[in-house]
């Protein structure tokens, strides 16, 4: 298959088995290292039971490219995702306030901001959920389009929602 | 030195010193981490005295550690150990969550707590950054309330010391309930909801501490490996190997409440009275309609093999645990006369809520219950309850007794066979047959009766863990069963689960040479490395004290129940030929180089380099005759 098509990780949050798998091999592939923090997906357990791996939804309108001050932030034109400049990134967090689900974070050992950058296509982390079967991250292919932006929420925002339906409203309103 | 992030966490609760420290390349080289590395530990510095060292007192050292193969081998895994208050000797209680991933990604392999803090605390970690901080306003609370105060607690707190950087990750924790602040014996050490570090009683010994909970963030790598392409390369054979059990998958330990009666005969159904049911209300068909997520695991892990159960109506609505597993199913289930999920999911999760572990609490509800069908504990002395089997609320009410030190509640909470002793002193008749439990730890959910579950005669009476059956005694001593594996996968420190399939054991081998770059060949494993933890264990299991010791003669055997034979089911009449029994521990000391009374011999301490234990011995060897 083409390497470079637009692309897009749908995510289904009660399927996530919270293994965090995706950590483990989106950091190697990143990083060369098995280092959770530094894993441009996050999985995120505000409450237990709930896990809720947290990466860029690929925003049509992209608010943290237009945020940028330095001009690190471009988006992919073949697969949609947001790539960093690491050269150009000067780690001021703007990317982070206009994210509306304040998806980027500052790499915890280096001065810039990490985003996931759909692995230019082929995105490791999305392999390793299908091969154990949770299927929380599917790849879809093309565009989310205007529903994209509706996954960029924060991790409180989806537990709240998800604990909710799971544990009822009193454990939502606890995070 | 690979694998390892390099450094330890020495923690004084009395003065609220926190300094590091090193262990030497040498040492882990021999003992390796979690349960091996705790056993030298506790030997150097508690060794000499041990006899005098009250678990639950202020010299008592608590440890949680981790293992090079820690956060490398499928589901992340930690160590808790001490001097254990259920059996006066050092157990190697193991729990899954992703606290050690944190921990050595925050550059620490383990933490050792020694003293007492004068008010409840808790640790705070966030790599370097390091505090005591103060746990009054959760002293008291069960497990919901401990994690979402701390977690939100925590992450308010590093939120704004770290702001700028992008949402802050929650931190892993380790904690207790208000079982383990009241020292009941039976308390375990808790992550998530209900995952426990169950056998040994450490809940009671970080109460004794006046540590509520432990929090880490590390926000580094996973430790330098010696060699990455084969670490990964091991990595993906031992997931390959997880993948293929499906059907472990898909029900995990959860099938079993029905299986280990039905089909094995070997479940404790009320008090081990019976050890066979055939009840189809209490398959895993029906368990799995609970399940709001059916795969859940801890870090790494491809099997996943625990699912989250809620129950969103009726009488036990708001009940919320995992599975439970078999352990719950049985220990919560047919042995209190339970034969639905509905009341086991409901005594899971009130026995997570209240931090108990529910093999010894659920064997310490049975007994009590026992002694209730036999007269010997009336209503009045149950404070009024009606302690009949299959009334879960019922149990609940003695639960709640029990944690709250009330009445016979105070009793009980000293664990079976310590409650055992005591109510034979005040009812004067013997008891102690009632209890289902080796070296003062109630015994796992694996009956040896009718022959056809995996522990056998020795598992248990050999055992250095008593009844722990994650630790079972076997022999050939590098079987699948045998209590060196065990050492092997708690020292690790790795998930056991994840190592059923050779082909999954095998890469084990190949993940320690090529996490650690030790050549250690399974030979030197189980001839001389795990040879050494077990008599460490084994020496002070003998040595114990203060309040009991145990005495190889009487107390390397079953418990009393199973020389009394089966009547129900397919293997009815089955029970255990004392005869055979004693042959087969005289065979299981000779093969672990102990004396005929169970005293590990001169010559095999000082092959191994442990002159000081045998020198130590000389005081059992001199009392024993």
């Amino acid at each position: 298959m083409s390497k470079a098509a637009l692309i897009w990780i749908y995510r289904d949050y009660l399927r996530c088995s919270g293994c965090r798998r995706c950590e483990i091999v989106c950091s190697l592939k990143h990083e060369g290292k098995i280092w959770p923090e530094a894993s441009r997906i996050r999985v995120f357990m505000l409450i237990p039971g709930i896990e809720v791996p947290h990466l860029c939804a690929q925003c049509q309108d992209y608010p943290c490219i237009d945020a940028c001050p330095s001009g690190a932030l471009s988006a992919n034109k073949e697969t949609g995702a947001v790539i960093v400049n690491k050269e150009k990134c000067i780690a001021c967090g703007r990317c982070i306030d206009a994210c509306p689900g304040k998806v980027p974070f500052i790499h915890p050992a280096e001065r810039y901001a990490v985003i996931c950058d759909l692995c230019n296509g082929d995105p490791e982390c999305v392999k390793v959920c299908g091969e154990g079967g949770w299927n929380a991250l599917q790849l879809v292919r093309g565009s989310a389009g205007y529903n994209a932006k509706l996954y960029a929420k924060t991790p409180e925002e989806i537990t709240r929602d998800l604990a909710k339906v799971i544990y009822g409203e009193e454990m939502a309103g606890r995070i | 030195m690979r694998g390892y992030a390099g450094k330890f966490l020495e923690v004084d609760l009395s003065s609220g010193n926190i300094r590091e420290t090193k262990v030497s390349e040498d040492i882990l080289r021999q003992y390796i981490g979690g349960r091996g590395l705790a056993s030298k530990i506790l030997w150097d510095r508690l060794g000499s005295r041990w006899s005098d060292i009250d678990p639950l007192g202020p010299e008592n050292i608590l440890l949680m550690l981790t293992g090079p193969l820690t956060g490398f081998a499928p589901g992340g895994r930690i160590c808790i150990s001490g001097k254990s208050p259920q059996s006066n000797g050092i157990v190697g209680s193991t729990v899954g969550c992703e606290f050690p991933i944190d921990l050595k990604c925050a550059g620490y392999d383990g933490i050792m707590f020694f003293g007492v803090a004068e008010k409840p605390v808790y640790l705070l970690i966030k790599d370097s950054d390091i505090e005591l901080r103060d746990a009054s306003h959760v002293w008291g609370k069960g497990a919901k309330e401990t994690v979402l105060t701390l977690v939100k607690e925590a992450r308010h707190i590093f939120g704004e010391r770290y702001s700028g950087r992008g949402i802050f990750k929650e931190p892993s924790m380790l904690y207790i309930g208000p079982a383990g602040e009241r020292l009941c014996r039976t308390a375990s050490v808790l992550a998530k909801w209900s995952h426990a570090a169950g056998y040994g009683g450490y809940g009671a010994v970080m109460g004794s501490k006046n540590l509520k909970a432990v929090l880490a963030k590390g926000t580094g790598p996973l430790p330098e490996v010696y060699n990455m392409e084969k670490t990964m390369e091991c990595i993906n054979r031992i997931i390959k190997a997880s993948l293929g059990m499906e059907l472990f998958r898909r029900w995990g330990t959860g099938s079993a409440g029905y299986t280990v009666g039905a089909e094995q005969s070997s479940e404790p159904v009320m008090n081990w009275q019976e050890e066979w049911h055939n009840e189809r209300s209490f398959g895993v068909d029906k368990f799995e309609l609970f399940w709001v997520k059916k795969f859940w695991g801890d870090f790494g892990c491809a099997t996943t093999c625990l699912k989250l159960a809620v129950i969103n109506s009726g009488d036990f609505k708001g009940s919320i645990t995992d599975n439970p597993d078999y352990e719950n199913q049985a220990y919560l289930g047919p042995n209190l006369g339970i034969f639905t999920p509905e009341g086991n999911i409901y005594l899971t999760a009130l026995i997570d809520e209240l931090g108990f572990c529910g093999i010894q609490t659920g064997n310490l509800l049975s007994f009590a219950a026992e002694l209730y069908q036999r007269g010997i504990l009336t209503k009045e002395d149950l404070g009024g309850i009606e302690l009949n089997w299959g009334d879960a609320k019922a149990f609940s009410e003695l639960l709640k007794m029990i944690v709250e030190r009330r009445g016979i509640g105070s009793i009980l909470a000293e664990g079976t066979y310590r409650a055992a002793l005591k109510i034979s002193e005040i009812k004067g008749i013997d008891v102690t047959k009632y209890a289902v439990t080796c070296k003062g730890i109630a015994i796992g959910a694996h009956g040896i009766r009718s022959g056809k579950d995996y522990p056998h005669y020795v598992s248990y009476p050999c055992s250095v863990q008593g009844g722990d059956h994650t630790s079972v005694a076997y022999i050939p001593l590098d079987h699948g069963n045998s209590e060196l594996r065990a050492i092997l996968y708690d020292s690790g420190v790795v998930c056991w689960f994840n190592f059923f399939s050779e082909e999954a054991y095998g890469a084990l081998w190949g993940l320690m040479e090529a996490v650690t770059g030790w050549n250690i060949t399974p030979e030197e494993w189980f001839n001389v490395m795990a040879r050494r933890i077990l008599q460490i264990q084994r020496a002070t299991l003998l040595l114990g004290g203060p309040d009991l010791r145990w005495d190889p003669r009487i107390h390397d055997d079953v418990p009393q129940r199973w020389y009394e034979p089966l009547t129900k089911g397919p293997y009815s009449g089955k029970a255990v030929d004392k005869a055979r029994m004693r042959e087969n521990i005289s065979e299981y000391y000779r093969a672990v180089g102990w004396d005929e009374r169970g005293i590990p011999t001169s010559e095999e301490l000082k092959r191994l380099g442990l002159d000081d234990v045998d020198k130590k011995l000389d005081e059992i060897r001199q009392t024993l005759h």
